[in-house]
């Protein structure tokens, strides 16, 4: 990026917050009703109960789990990406990081949704925290469901505080632009905020202190999130790759997720001139790395059953390599390898049409991955007389969507309140490598003179 | 409470800050009364050091370890409350103790980063203080509260002569 003035940059960086156009509005309108339509379905399913949604037995985690499993998965984008970058001290995360915080957050708590949306008595929700009931019994702690209560809520306050506390300064860059109820808004979020040294050093260390934190704490949530499923003697669960399997597959659809938002947010806040092709180039060969690391483990996993040979196991991988399953298994592999491999391998199609296509292609075939992982060893188990199906209704299908439009309306929102690229780490970039002024260097030799 | 009686200049960049900083000690300006507010870190310059010793990194650690010790309490109690075999476990099992203690540990470190944080800044802070909304266009303000009002005429001219775009003052007017 060509250095620009701050004044430049505050312009280009604080305009969406400014304005709302036609085109704003309708895209907004339409994600509403999406949205709305899955509540909708979600209140007929709570009206019915949970039998208008496919899953019966033997196939009791269907979409829901799915949907959990990937957006807690996608989760991984932001802050681990961000984290890593940060510790790197890599110069080019600075367009990035808060576009991939939003998405690690607002990933989270649609994820969180899914369980309680699973619940055939979602009111009854409150029963998984750790809280005894009026008999004094606990929810019982050996279980990796209440484990996933702690991992989960430990990384959403840790990513919420990990985006948040950049966004002070920000904040208060706002304040000192703006008048009336606004003002006082933004006066009140940036919590008096006025740049002295000391609150820059507290910040800079609590950053630091907080990616170092939130990376061990991002792997332990996915692994917890896989040892939902590896805990139990279920075919093809029960492995004890899941937990890397799981955390690779998240960083991989999760940077597919970040390149998609970031397209979008070029083309749609026209933020050509900072959201390079350089860092879509980056962020695609990352993605490279992960595609070949997922294709590594699905073969790893794919091998050990088929060499171990035990029957149970193979009724799974045959169901999904040639059965009724397999047009799923083999699209989600066309999708995270076949499309993915070339557009990122060679360097003339890692562009950034390129990047999102294969992006796009990722991530439809990650959510199939999580499907593929669930039910058909669901749907045949040890014993085969009690094998079966499952079919998703029209109630799981709408939320699902409703889940994909209400990430869109969430970051939409948050674009028209907060600068979607952190403004003052985007200044202080230009200022990372200081020459030294020529009237300070003779000052110098004069002193030292 | 108002704003205190203060005289400061604001720079168009790091160098010309430097200078202005310069000046002010020049001018035997306690380090405690001069006021540095930049619109980014600029730690690589000597004017944006300030206060920089601090023990966040320890707090957050004990804050991890008050947090991995409440977590294997809660796990310890919660299975020792109704002792009741699952899965040929023992009683109290260590494995899924420590995970919920590994992940309290790391909940523990995070809140006392916030927490450490919002002491260590000051934060929140909405008193009336010395500030200038230039400071967000890009400006860095280099200034000094409670000056002595002989000096309010030296120190105006050598922060200009550092390279201030404008000098302003603020509080009680000059006598």
């Amino acid at each position: 990026m060509a250095a620009k003035t701050p004044e430049h940059i505050n312009e280009d960086l604080l305009r969406p917050l400014s304005g709302t156009s036609a085109r704003y509005w309708i895209v907004f309108g339409c994600l509403v009703a999406v949205v709305a339509a899955a509540i909708g379905a979600f209140g007929w399913q709570v009206y019915h109960g949970i039998g208008v949604a496919g899953i019966r037995r033997p196939v009791f985690w269907g979409f829901y789990i799915t949907n959990f499993v990937f957006w807690i998965g996608l989760s991984h984008a932001g802050t681990l990406i961000s984290a890593i970058l940060r510790l790197a001290n890599a110069t080019w995360r600075r367009p990035i990081t808060r576009c991939a915080e939003v998405i690690t957050v607002f990933a989270l708590l649609i994820g969180a949704t899914f369980p309680v949306v699973h619940l055939g008595r979602p009111w009854l929700a409150f029963w998984l925290f750790p809280y005894p009931s009026e008999r004094g019994i606990w929810p019982n702690i050996r279980s990796p469901l209440l484990w996933d209560f702690f991992a989960i809520n430990t990384y959403l306050l840790g990513s919420v505080t990990f985006l948040l506390l950049p966004m002070i300064p920000d904040f208060a860059l706002i304040r000192d632009r703006a008048t009336g109820g606004k003002k006082k808004i933004y006066t009140a979020l940036s919590l008096g905020w006025c740049g002295s040294p000391r609150q820059w050093h507290r910040l800079e260390k609590a950053m630091q202190i907080m990616a170092v934190a939130i990376i061990p704490v991002a792997v332990s949530v996915h692994s917890i999130v896989s040892w939902d499923f590896a805990m139990a003697p279920v075919p093809m669960w029960h492995s004890t790759i899941f937990a890397p399997y799981f955390v690779a597959g998240a960083i991989f659809s999760g940077i597919a997720a970040l390149i998609i938002a970031m397209a979008c947010l070029r083309k749609l806040l026209h933020l050509e001139e900072y959201l390079l092709p350089i860092h879509f180039e980056n962020l695609g060969k990352l993605l490279l790395v992960m595609s070949l690391l997922w294709v590594y483990f699905v073969f790893a996993e794919r091998l050990t059953t088929w060499y171990g040979n035990e029957s149970s196991e193979m009724a799974v991988f045959w169901l999904t390599q040639t059965g009724s399953y397999s047009p799923l298994f083999w699209t989600m592999v066309t999708c995270n390898f076949l499309i993915p491999f070339p557009l990122l391998a060679i360097k003339k199609f890692r562009t950034i049409t390129g990047c999102v296509i294969a992006s796009i292609g990722i991530v439809i075939g990650m959510w199939l991955e999580r499907f593929l992982i669930i039910v058909p060893s669901l749907s045949h188990k040890y014993l085969p007389y009690s094998w079966g199906t499952y079919r998703p209704t029209w109630v799981e299908i709408t939320i699902t969507v409703g889940t994909f439009a209400a990430m869109a309306l969430l970051y939409m929102l948050f674009s028209k309140f907060v600068p979607i690229i952190s403004v003052w780490e985007l200044k202080w970039g230009q200022h990372q490598e200081p020459e030294r002024d020529p009237v300070l260097l003779r000052e110098d030799e004069e002193a030292t003179a | 409470m108002a704003i205190p009686d203060s005289i400061y200049g604001l720079f168009p960049g790091p160098h010309s800050a430097e200078r202005g900083m310069n000046a002010l000690r020049a001018a035997g300006i306690a380090a405690d009364k001069i006021v540095v507010l930049a619109p980014e870190p600029f730690e690589e310059y000597s004017f944006a050091q300030g206060e920089r010793k601090t023990r966040m990194p320890w707090f957050a650690a004990l804050g991890g370890l008050i947090g991995g010790t409440c977590g294997y309490l809660l796990g310890r109690y919660t299975q020792t409350a109704y002792p009741l075999i699952t899965g040929g476990m023992p009683i109290v099992a260590a494995w899924p103790t420590g995970i919920v203690t590994y992940e309290l540990t790391m909940m523990g470190a995070i809140v006392t980063t916030l927490i450490t944080l919002l002491i260590g800044a000051r934060l929140p802070n909405w008193k009336p203080k010395l500030y200038d909304p230039q400071v967000s266009h890009g400006k860095i303000l280099i200034g000094v509260v409670d000056p002595p009002d002989e000096a309010r005429a030296d120190l105006e001219q050598r922060l200009r002569r550092a390279g201030a775009e404008q000098v302003k003052s603020t509080g009680a007017p000059p006598k």
